[in-house]
């Protein structure tokens, strides 16, 4: 979390609203912090200009990883370190090692891709998040923008955010 | 927001908003214990206790308590092994198929139908576990070096692919559920009146703050779990079922087994989610989020999977005899007509011919007979289980090994038990956890509620 810094925090009370305002916040050149929402609002992410999250990628080298492990370990232990003859069998039957590969692979994609978004998004037990505002989890979408970081005054900003329809207004000094 | 079709009814009754739901959905969370549920744990704890009495005494004397024979090694452990895994199923299916098919409907279930799924998986490891008779080895299956003996556990077995199996879909499906879980816990814990509930659901909601990049990670992220849950789901019955299909006991031996072990897992585990959710959405007062088109589609996918489950049925027995096997024929014969006939024809009844009723509207659209007819599927589908396990295996090749299965009072203990477990843990989730996941129900609020305040207000 950004310390020390003065906020201007914008509150609404609906998605579209919202979404609305932040194009015109963005089209007048003012950087916008970050927005908290209740729920996953559709096309937030490309209105503040988020690329699409890596993280599918992450999973799928996870999951491969998964794979190659899984088959290194049937194939050298049954293979290598102690053939067994099973009826006559390969000693490597591949249609045989299918399942555990493929366990091993959506195991490692789905733990692998989770510990990475916690990691990236800084989740962890002990942490106690900053709130602009509690709302924010139950029924308000919250804007924050870092004053130091634009060069619009607060009453510039704050009569942009009035105007397009934000329901309160305040500023907040994080430390 | 997406364009819902306007004849579409509302996935959510009452006119609710936002805050509504947010109260709705916590206030068990937050209130005093009600004096039903208070019992309703009583009941289950009691019934634990039995069962772990049961337990106790089966691992302190051996599963020789158990009713088993030398012809008939497997009968009600594995039996209800393999029914909790199927009911273990509908979790699954519905956050991961149904959200990649974009059904909405499954907003307001699928937080409960993960955590019975869960539970399901649970209750469905003791088994196997139990089985062992010495559980304090259970971890001989996992591929450990050699210190054990001087072999490598032996990846050709449908039973170790079990082991993976199950380990990887409790642990997908946990995951799943907690992801799902973490913004409804900061819910929880931004509304919280008390030091202690604000701890202890500060530490659950991992410090979510609900800031757009995460939420934007977060449905990479649920898009990708129901990607891969989709397959795993699939996968878990299949292998489930290659535990019987691989061998060559006549009656097991049938390729069909796969996709017809998972019609029925997921038969069975809609019937059980319409259990729960009918008497938790009367409880919790939830019907304008569970309402009765909910309880309709569930029962649209039970008429279906119960469909294909019964052409299963009927196709075993038409390949018995078009095959020419004399003992696949015989078989299938014993089950129609021999010793076990009430278990055959109990799973008959059940499976194929009573979720017919759900062709009609009105049974479909009827509370008191949804509730019904889902305990008989359940009852069905142990029978199911029942008869593929223990009607195969007591004619043996030998006419001198023939045996009959009676259960002792531990293999009905054991049971009960897995009851009383799952019973425990379902009724502490339904009261600590919030049961309707309410961000995505939020999410889908505007398009299909029935005040539609976008129209109202642009």
């Amino acid at each position: 979390m950004a310390t020390g810094k003065n906020f201007l925090v914008g509150i609404f009370d609906d998605e579209d609203v919202l979404i609305d305002s932040i194009a015109k916040l963005r089209n007048t050149g003012i950087k916008i912090f970050e927005v908290y929402t209740p729920f996953p609002v559709h096309g937030l992410d490309t209105a503040l200009g988020y690329k699409p999250s890596n993280l599918p990628i992450a999973a799928f080298l996870f999951g491969l990883t998964g794979t190659i492990l899984a088959l290194t370990m049937q194939i050298g232990m049954l293979g290598f370190d102690w053939p067994m003859d099973i009826g006559g069998k390969p000693y490597i039957p591949l249609p045989s090692f299918i399942p555990v590969s493929f366990e091993l692979t959506i195991l490692l994609a789905a733990l692998g891709m989770v510990f990475t978004f916690f990691i990236i998004s800084d989740l962890k037990p002990y942490k106690i998040p900053y709130m602009f505002d509690k709302r924010s989890t139950d029924d308000k979408f919250v804007m924050a923008i870092d004053l130091d970081s634009n060069k619009e005054s607060s009453e510039v900003i704050t009569k942009l955010l009035q105007e397009t329809g934000a329901i309160e207004i305040n500023t907040q000094k994080v430390d | 927001m997406q364009v819902t079709s306007p004849v579409r009814p509302p996935l959510v009754t009452g006119g609710k908003n936002y805050h509504d739901v947010t109260n709705d959905v916590c206030k068990p969370v937050e209130s005093v214990p009600s004096k039903s549920w208070v019992v309703a744990l009583g009941i289950a704890l009691i019934t634990l206790g039995f069962g772990v009495y049961c337990v106790g005494r089966l691992l302190w004397d051996g599963i020789g308590m158990w009713g088993l024979n030398k012809t008939i090694g497997w009968a009600w452990d594995i039996t209800n092994f393999v029914w909790w895994v199927g009911i273990g199923h509908a979790g699954t299916l519905i956050s991961a198929i149904l959200l990649l098919f974009r059904q909405k409907w499954r907003t307001s279930i699928n937080r409960a139908a993960e955590a019975m799924t869960i539970f399901a998986v649970i209750c469905a490891a003791q088994f196997p576990i139990l089985h062992m008779g010495r559980p304090w080895v259970g971890f001989w299956p996992l591929p450990l070096p050699n210190t054990f003996g001087s072999l490598w556990v032996n990846f050709n077995s449908p039973l170790l692919w079990d082991v993976f199996a199950i380990s990887t879909y409790f642990t997908v499906s946990l995951v799943f559920w907690y992801i799902g879980l973490i913004p409804d816990f900061a819910t929880v814990r931004d509304r919280a009146t008390t030091k202690v509930r604000k701890i202890i659901y500060g530490v659950l909601s991992f410090g979510w703050d609900g800031a757009a990049k995460t939420w934007s990670r977060y449905e990479a992220v649920s898009l990708v779990l129901a990607g891969v849950s989709t397959p795993l789901v699939l996968s878990v019955h299949t292998i489930v079922s290659m535990d019987f299909a691989t061998s060559v006991i006549p009656g097991w031996h049938t390729t069909i087994f796969p996709p017809y072990f998972v019609a029925g897992a997921i038969f069975s585990g809609f019937a059980m989610v319409l259990t729960l959710m009918l008497i938790t959405r009367v409880v919790f007062r939830l019907e304008d989020y569970i309402t009765i088109n909910h309880i309709e589609s569930m029962n649209k996918v039970i008429v279906l999977t119960g469909s294909i489950v019964g052409i299963a049925y009927l196709t075993e027995f038409f390949i018995a005899w078009y095959s020419g096997v004399e003992y696949e024929g015989y078989a299938f014969l014993n089950r129609a007509t021999g010793e076990y006939w009430w278990a055959y024809w109990s799973m008959m009844t059940c499976n194929v011919i009573s979720p017919q009723l759900f062709w009609f509207r009105g049974v479909r659209r009827s509370i008191v007979l949804t509730f019904i007819l889902s305990i008989v599927v359940n009852i069905g589908m142990w029978f199911e289980r029942f008869v593929i396990i223990v009607t195969s295996l007591h004619r043996d090749y030998l006419p001198s090994s023939w045996a009959y299965f009676k259960p002792t009072l531990y293999d009905v203990g054991v049971y009960v038990f897995s009851f009383g477990l799952f019973f425990t843990l379902f009724f502490l989730f339904t009261k600590y956890f919030p049961v309707i996941n309410m961000a995505e129900v939020k999410s889908v609020l505007k398009s299909s509620s029935e005040n539609n305040t976008r129209t109202n207000k642009h």
